[in-house]
This record gives C-alpha cells, structure tokens and sequence, in this order.
C-alpha cells in the first residue's frame, strides 16, 4: 500500500486546480509511474494527491489551425508515438517516447508528468527542446504559456506553480524547407534503464549550408539544456566534417556533466560530443541533405 | 478516504473498497487472483503486468482507483477450464516457461502484444522490444520470443 494520506479525485482540469489550490501540499498525479515510486520510496511530499489520472480533457492530441500540434499533458507515451499526427507533424518526439522504460510504463506514464517532474533524464524533454515547444498551464489566474526552454529551474524543480496543472504541450508547425530532427539516447540497455546521456538535435538546411542547427541535452547539466554555443558553431556553416568538429568541441561550453554511479564526468562528456555529432549527421541525413 | 469502485475482472464484475493508496496488484492478490505476482515493486520486473482496457500495465504501480470502470484482465482469465489460451499453448510448445514466476506477466504481454499485431509483419527485433518491460532470470528470452512469433504466424 502507497502512504497516501489525502487522496482527491480530479473531476475536471478547473477543479484540479481547485483541489490544489486548497491544500499547499498537494501534487497532481496522472500516470504516476514516478510519483508511486517516490512515495513507495518513503518521500512524504508525494502523499496528498490530486488525482488527474485518464482525464479526457488532457489527453487529446490535435492539430491547431495555425499548424501548432497540442499534445495533451495527460497523453501517455504510446498514445504519443502512436498519433499520427505526432508521427507526422513531429516525428522526433515520437522517437523520444519511444525511449522510455518498456510497454506496461509507456501506457501508464505520461508527457505531462515526465516534463513536471523535472527530472534531468526527462526522455521527451530534448526533442522538445529543439522543437522550441511551449507548455500551457492552468492555475488559479487562469491559463498561461510559457516556452519549455526555461521551465527547468533546477535538479527535479519546475518552474509549475503549486496549483497548476499542465494541460498542454504545443509544439509549433515545422520550419518550411528542408527540416528534420533525431533523438538519441545512450543508456547500458536499449529498454528500461534510465538515460546515461540524452541527445536531440533539429536543422534547417539550405542547399550545402545550415541555416540553424538546434541542439539539446537531458543529464548534460542540472537541468536540460539547449546549447547556445555549439548552434551559433553551426548555424551560417556549410555541411562540412569541419563544422562538424566546431559543434562537437563547442558544445562543452555548454555543459556540465556530472560524476554519478552510472557515469563519470569525463565519459559523460565524451558521450555528449558523440552524440551530438550522431544526433547531428542524423538530423541532416533525415532533412535530405550530406556532410562533405 | 475510501473509495468504492466497481469493474470487472475476467469478464466478472469485481466491487470493493479501497484504501487510495491501494495498488491494482495488492487488490487483484487480495481477492484472490494470486497468479499476478508481485516482483520488483516498481515496475521494472513485468511480473504483475495485467491488462487493462487491453494495453498491459504493471499493476504493481497502477493505482486500483484507476481501475474504475474499466475491464481487467489477469492469468486466471486465460485459460478456459483445461483449455489453455493460444499464447499459454505457444509457450507450452516453445518451452518458453521454467520457474513460472514471470510467467504470468509475459504471457499477459504477449497476449496483448500477439492481439495488437495480429496480421502484421513483426520481426523478431519488434517482439523483443514489445517485451522489454518484462524480466525473465530462467529462461533466457530465446524461446518467450518463438512462442510469440508461432503465435503471430497462425
């Protein structure tokens, strides 16, 4: 038996926000394949629970006029990879999904809750890093929008008021011209296991050059991050080995990895420029283009 | 805080009270459906996957709350008298099983990921990755994987 002590059920996104609003240690629980770990773990901020677990109102994934993709905060991982409106609209973030743990979690598990629970192995967080995606939250003041870059203030802190719940992830309609993008993870195992380093990397291509190129990290440093450095590197370059070299030793200016049980430092940063090379000559290659 | 809910296991309509706090695994054990078995406890093992609405999930981290309203399936559903389900039958065929403790919940998965993909092309590759959330310490993967193939074929 999980130690929960004040259990509410969720009818409705407003009366989420209600029921949080009301009691200042309350959380929102969805798929809870996370929160059910803490608290079995014995971390007691995980005992008084807005239950939002299979609202309807969270779930859907649909296609705005203006060409944004809504997912649902609510939408699990295999309704992630599976729609095909992601598939088409957003491949890279169905690639992402894809990543995460085994079958049973990805039914359960859901976007929201990998992007609310901060944590810096987030799988769906680089894809949608370099896809510059958007989050909607409600709150008591009503709903608001705020860009996903940013929202990460810390190791598994978020910048969600106590009393919102994220509705919405909104990822924007794809550049026009020749874009792609790749998620790659590195792990021990290719299922189950926790993210070692995680890679994203979105380009815009012009003939033989980069227009930009859009490259993030989950476990590359306290949160996850874009990198400012290793794009400027690129972007303007021509698709050469050498610009190539540029992003992999520029990239280090925008990270700090950390020593852990899983990986020390220094092969974390090796991971990083391999990857973001890999991530990189994936993204062209998808975008129809060739590093010379 | 307790809570009632109502939904049917095997077809049977199962009530109860539950504590919120209450996993869907330590209801289905107390009531008696014992074949799901409790593993790792978070959802790493596989061993306590049931399906719900038909998508398996380990219940061991599925909160019975959630069950509300919805139709459960476990081991004990499978095999009609002394008939056994087509994917219990593979396993048999492929010596897919020796200790049994997994066995419950990969026959659970594969029976979910055998409907999902009936009459498509599925590699080898696939059915692994389809069974990537569940744990086997006996019998090594090999035969768990023909069993679903034999089954995918027919």
């Amino acid at each position: 038996m999980f130690a929960v002590e004040r259990y509410r059920r969720a009818e409705s996104v407003a009366d989420a926000v209600r029921l949080l609003a009301e009691d200042p240690f309350s959380i929102p629980i969805a798929g809870g394949t996370d929160i059910l770990v803490k608290l079995r773990e014995g971390h007691r901020q995980y005992a008084n629970l807005v239950d939002v677990h299979g609202l309807a109102e969270l779930e859907s994934i649909i296609l705005d006029t203006d060409g944004t993709l809504c997912v649902g905060a609510g939408a699990t991982f295999t309704q992630v990879m599976e729609s095909p409106l992601v598939r088409e609209h957003a491949p890279v973030l169905a690639e992402g999904a894809s990543w995460v743990a085994g079958p049973q979690i990805r039914n359960v598990g859901t976007i929201g809750g990998n992007i609310c629970n901060g944590s810096v192995c987030a799988d769906s967080v680089p894809p949608l890093l370099v896809l510059d995606a958007e989050l909607e939250l409600a709150g008591p003041e009503g709903l608001r929008r705020t860009p996903l870059r940013g929202f990460h203030t810390g190791p598994g802190i978020v910048a969600r008021g106590q009393a919102e719940v994220l509705t919405k992830v909104l990822v924007p309609a794809p550049p026009r011209g020749a874009f792609a993008a790749a998620s790659l993870k590195y792990a021990m195992r290719r299922a189950m296991d926790i993210t070692t380093i995680g890679c994203a990397a979105s380009v815009l291509l012009d003939g033989e050059s980069i227009v930009w190129l859009k490259l993030a990290f989950s476990v590359a440093a306290p949160t996850p991050v874009r990198c400012p450095s290793a794009e400027a590197a690129a972007s303007g370059k021509p698709l050469t080995a050498q610009t190539v070299e540029a992003v992999k030793k520029t990239v280090e200016v925008d990270v700090a990895p950390r020593t852990s049980w899983r990986a020390p430092a220094d092969f974390r940063m090796h991971i990083i420029r391999e990857l973001s090379e890999r991530a990189m000559r994936t993204a062209v290659q998808r975008a129809g283009g060739g590093i010379r | 805080m307790n809570v009632e809910i109502t939904f049917t296991v095997n077809g049977q309509t199962l009530s109860a009270r539950v504590h919120p706090g209450t996993s869907l695994l330590d209801l289905l054990r107390d009531q008696g459906f014992t074949g799901t078995k409790q593993g790792c406890g978070v959802g790493e093992c596989g061993a306590c996957t049931v399906l719900v609405n038909q998508l398996p999930v380990d219940s061991c981290l599925f909160l019975a709350v959630w069950a509300q309203g919805k139709a459960v399936r476990t081991i004990e559903g499978e095999a009609l008298g002394n008939v056994l389900s087509p994917v219990q039958e593979a396993y048999l065929d492929a010596g897919a099983v020796q200790c049994g403790f997994c066995t419950p919940g990969l026959i659970m998965n594969s029976t979910a990921f055998v409907e999902k993909h009936q009459g498509q092309t599925v590699s080898r590759e696939d059915i692994r990755r389809g069974h990537a959330g569940n744990l086997c310490r006996c019998t090594g993967y090999t035969t768990i994987v023909d069993a679903v193939e034999r089954c995918l074929k027919k």
